[in-house]
């Protein structure tokens, strides 16, 4: 077959792209607008990145936002590690059904409703809501993706390693620490950044399950929003893609080269006698 | 090179299994163990020597890598024991165990070096550092890795990594060495040359090595003994000679090599040994091997196709076996041609014969009626 | 191989009982409250509703409590129509987004997994890269595009096309839209995956026996591209359903949408057995959807093996 594309993909592919980049771009572009009226272009300006820095309201929220973003990504990825072991490792054990269902479940369920149930426990055991009932209800949302997407690495992982250390007189715990993670860490590390760009991203469960004092970053914008579009708002979009973009650019990058180096190590093994 | 000589006597010489003094190194008593309702090893028992190179022969799903892996922890018995040199194995967990193993995978670890791989059952000894540090150098030296030690796994060609495995396994001195599938992976050539190091390697270490295999040829190569396995049980235990020329069974001589099997009845045998009265035909055979079956019992006569000649006329011999048949086809392999003989009652039987001269006019070609003949210890009786 | 666990018994215990003790006390156990909360009697009080049950009382005072369970909640969303026609509302414009979003979808990934292989990785990634951004800032981008003074009227009326400006915030093709473009790169990865996997030789071999690029596409493109559409639908079709920000932001005040119902009835009616309810059903709508694609992963896993 001929390798070079046709019109047809070609003109696909530039329009299924513009449609998905389209309204960022423009999003970002009107961030560096002069006017406040965000639809009539008034020249380039960054005025709006230097107004926020003065609203303390969004300010506050983004740093609300970020401790709540870390500590639920970095203990969802715990559990969800644990979670994932339990799954592909412990084979058949009492009450398997019930745990894979709690573990796949809350990746389909509607947000509001795992914001409402959240909200109904935090009341009936009369917790204070505030930063560490959203906090919790990241973990328990994050958890089942971590779960899910380290699972799928270790569904594939060669367990005669885990045996051969094992045979060399190392004790499992160990064995776990020394071989197996260090392994899986891609697919760890993956779902930490999973985890942490879902609660950075929640609205719906972190409105249901906030108390006073815990306004995070997305309900901020909704509520703006809800009053209408303004470059001010433009411009914190505008941070918040820049800060995703280039992370996900530099982990991909990082990916890449790995590839290409062990893809040319496993050349030169293959050339050598 | 002197060392090398001596290997030769040590070898021939070694024979424990006949040795009623001696006692087993690895015993299994009377094994079973199930995975749920399938049984791998159904109610299993053998005894394996010290110093010697053990084979488990057989197909996929026979149960010889489960025998191994029980040697090794990574299965517990269902019933019965595992012994180590006097010790009951049942209970103690792999990184407990005098064992080491070669994965059929090699199971490198690819986020170490070759080096640390090396070095990673030194380490859980708890060995002093310099002490590791020599013992992996001559672990190096032993397999020829001494320029790769820094290398990761990926960064090695597959007969490379085969030899770090070994290395791993090595390292700790084990007493007993297990080898799950251990050049599978490698070329035909690579594979040979291969079998042959192995062997000797076992006799300078002086380790109990056990190999599990599905590859007649490399169980013939470098075992002191087979054991033919098929659905969880053993077949026959004996040396690679014994397993060739007399099979205890049809499975036996089927699976090794190629064998020619003429189905019939035991006939009273006059003097020692044996008689069969070939199905469909009057014609009788007779072997040097007694058979303890009463006559009249259903049996196979077994003979390898390189141990039936081939010839126009009876033979001279009267002592010699003797059928007639019509050659159906001839298969040149270069240097030895298989000739397909078709007997009377439709079975057919093949026979090797060697190419001693360069392809000149053949006196035996397609449709030819044949006399085919062999001694009378050419073949065995099977009543299995 | 069902071999002894290396993880002997208290590791083993920790491993699996930390996230299963977690996911009890923060999955199961919320939910069951929520089915209890929604046979509750409305209160006004703090919190808004009587409870149905007091663990604390032991199990024979919740027997007693549970002959007291209402079913009130229930009947009011039968007898109401708002709700029977949210539901229904939800219903349709998820089955009409996921269309949408197929017919868009399938062309994109289609010319995907025919570009030449050293782009392919490129553009997988340009898929997922707006997927990582916040869902609020996507949904929020289209506002400044579609409402009356946005950019998409302001190009019409400069072009010529319209007259006055197209009114698309607040009715139900903005929410559309917003589906849609949300929910894009959830059709165009399985169909990718699909498509890319498909042996370019059986076209070869189409047409070889005489068959027209565009029949081989029907006949053999497109039904073995399947799975990946049947994964797509579902995927952007059941979190569609309960969708609650795209309605709200895009919608207008006819879009009746029962994620926004849940919502509105919970923060501005303070009705929480009503809002239980609500979503009790929600999932018993959605488990059937849940249940078969599933099963259908686990069928095209299995195939796949």
């Amino acid at each position: 077959m001929n390798d070079r594309p046709s019109w047809f993909n070609v003109t696909s592919l530039v329009l299924g792209f513009s449609f998905l980049y389209l309204p960022i771009v423009l999003l970002v572009v009107y961030s560096f607008n002069a006017s406040r009226l965000v639809t009539v272009w008034g020249g380039f300006s960054t005025q709006w990145y230097v107004s926020l820095i003065h609203n303390q309201g969004i300010l506050d929220a983004a740093w609300v936002t970020i401790r709540v973003a870390l500590i639920s990504a970095t203990c969802a990825t715990i559990l969800g590690t644990l979670a994932a072991v339990a799954l592909v490792r412990y084979g058949r054990f009492h009450g398997r059904t019930l745990f894979s269902g709690m573990v796949y479940a809350p990746l389909v369920m509607p947000e509001v409703i795992t914001g409402l149930s959240l909200l109904l426990l935090f009341v009936a055991v009369g917790f204070d809501r505030g930063f560490w009932t959203v906090v919790l209800a990241h973990i328990t949302l994050s958890m089942c993706f971590v779960a899910v997407v380290v699972q799928s690495r270790l569904v594939t992982f060669d367990r005669s390693l885990e045996e051969a250390a094992l045979d060399l007189g190392c004790p499992p715990g160990k064995t776990f620490l020394k071989i197996t993670l260090p392994l899986i860490a891609p697919a760890v590390v993956a779902g930490w950044m999973l985890a942490f760009t879902l609660s950075l991203d929640d609205l719906v469960i972190a409105s249901f399950t906030t108390g006073p004092g815990a306004t995070t970053l997305p309900m901020k914008i909704y509520s703006q929003v809800r009053l209408g579009v303004t470059p001010e708002i433009n411009a914190v979009c505008t941070i918040l893609i820049g800060i995703v973009a280039t992370g996900v650019i530099i982990a991909s990058i990082a990916t890449k080269r790995r590839e290409v180096e062990r893809a040319r190590a496993e050349r030169l093994a293959a050339a050598a006698p | 090179m002197a060392a090398d000589k001596a290997i030769g006597p040590i070898r021939r010489s070694f024979a424990p299994w006949n040795d009623p003094k001696a006692r087993p190194f690895i015993e299994f008593r009377n094994v079973t163990k199930r995975f749920g309702d399938f049984t791998a090893v159904d109610h299993l028992s053998l005894g394996i020597y010290e110093r010697e190179f053990f084979a488990l022969l057989g197909p996929s799903g026979c149960g010889k890598t489960t025998l191994m892996r029980m040697i090794a922890g990574f299965e517990e018995p269902t019933e019965g024991h595992v012994l180590l040199d006097g010790q009951d194995l049942v209970g103690v967990p792999p990184y407990r165990r005098p064992t080491n193993m070669m994965f059929q995978s090699y199971a490198l670890f690819p986020h170490m070096s070759v080096w640390d791989n090396i070095a990673f059952g030194l380490k859980q000894d708890k060995m002093p550092k310099p002490e590791i540090a020599a013992r992996v150098e001559e672990m190096l030296a032993l397999v020829k890795l001494g320029p790769f030690a820094r290398r990761k796994p990926h960064q090695l060609s597959g007969g490379q990594k085969q030899r770090v495995a070994l290395a791993r396994s090595l390292a700790k001195k084990p007493k007993v060495l297990l080898l799950d599938e251990p050049l599978g992976a490698l070329d035909k050539k690579l594979r040979e040359e291969t079998q042959f190091e192995l062997t000797d390697l076992q006799m300078k270490l002086g380790m109990t090595f056990i190999i599990v295999t599905h590859d007649q040829e490399e169980a013939m190569t470098v075992a002191d003994r087979i054991a033919v396995m098929d659905h969880g049980k053993i077949v026959q235990v004996a040396t690679p000679a014994e397993i060739y020329e007399l099979p205890n069974s049809r499975y036996v001589a089927d699976f090794i090599g190629d064998i020619n099997l003429i189905e019939g009845r035991l006939a009273p045998a006059a003097g020692n040994g044996a008689r069969l009265e070939c199905a469909g035909t009057g014609a009788t055979v007779e072997t040097s091997q007694p058979v303890e079956a009463a006559p009249g019992s259903e049996a196979w006569f077994a003979i390898r196709p390189e141990k039936v000649t081939i010839g126009l006329e009876p033979p001279a011999d009267p002592t010699k076996n003797a059928l007639k048949g019509t050659v159906w086809d001839i298969g040149y392999l270069g240097d030895v041609s298989i000739y397909h003989v078709r007997l009377a009652t439709g079975a057919t039987v093949k026979a090797t014969i060697a190419n001693r001269t360069r392809l000149v006019e053949r006196p035996i070609t397609w449709e030819d009626e044949v006399w085919l003949s062999w001694s009378r210890d050419g073949g065995v009786v099977l009543t299995r | 191989m069902a071999g002894p666990d290396p993880k002997g018994g208290g590791g083993r215990f920790l491993v699996l009982g930390i996230p299963y003790l977690w996911l009890i006390v923060f999955f199961l156990i919320p939910f069951l409250i929520v089915l209890k909360i929604s046979f509750s009697t409305t209160a006004i009080a703090i919190p808004p509703y009587t409870p149905a049950i007091d663990f604390a009382q032991g199990l024979t005072a919740v027997w007693e409590q549970a002959k007291e369970f209402t079913t009130d909640n229930y009947v009011w969303l039968t007898e109401d129509a708002l709700y029977w026609k949210a539901y229904l509302e939800s219903l349709w414009i998820a089955l009409v987004s996921t269309f949408l979003v197929l017919l868009i979808g399938y062309p994109l990934a289609y010319g995907m997994a025919r570009a030449p292989a050293r782009w392919r990785p490129t553009l997988v990634m340009m898929v997922i890269l707006p997927f990582w951004t916040s869902f609020l800032i996507r949904v929020y981008a289209w506002i400044g595009i579609l409402k009356p003074e946005g950019l998409l009227n302001q190009v019409l009326l400069a072009v010529g096309v319209i007259d006055e400006p197209l009114v698309i915030t607040g009715t139900n093709l903005a929410v559309y839209i917003g589906i849609v473009y949300s929910y894009l790169p959830f059709m165009v990865l399985p169909l990718y995956a699909a498509l890319e996997r498909q042996d370019q030789t059986l076209l070869e071999a189409a047409a070889d026996l005489g068959c027209r690029p565009i029949e081989s596409f029907w006949k053999i493109t497109f039904p073995l591209s399947l799975p990946g559409v049947v994964a797509g639908c579902f995927l952007v079709f059941i979190p569609a359903v309960g969708e609650f920000v795209i309605p709200d932001l895009l919608g207008g005040s006819g879009t009746l949408m029962i994620g926004r119902t849940l919502w509105n009835e919970f923060f501005l009616n303070r009705d929480w057995p009503v809002a239980s309810a609500v979503a009790v059903i929600l999932l018993l709508v959605l488990v059937v959807p849940i249940v078969i694609f599933q099963n259908q992963q686990k069928k095209n896993e299995e195939r796949l093996r």
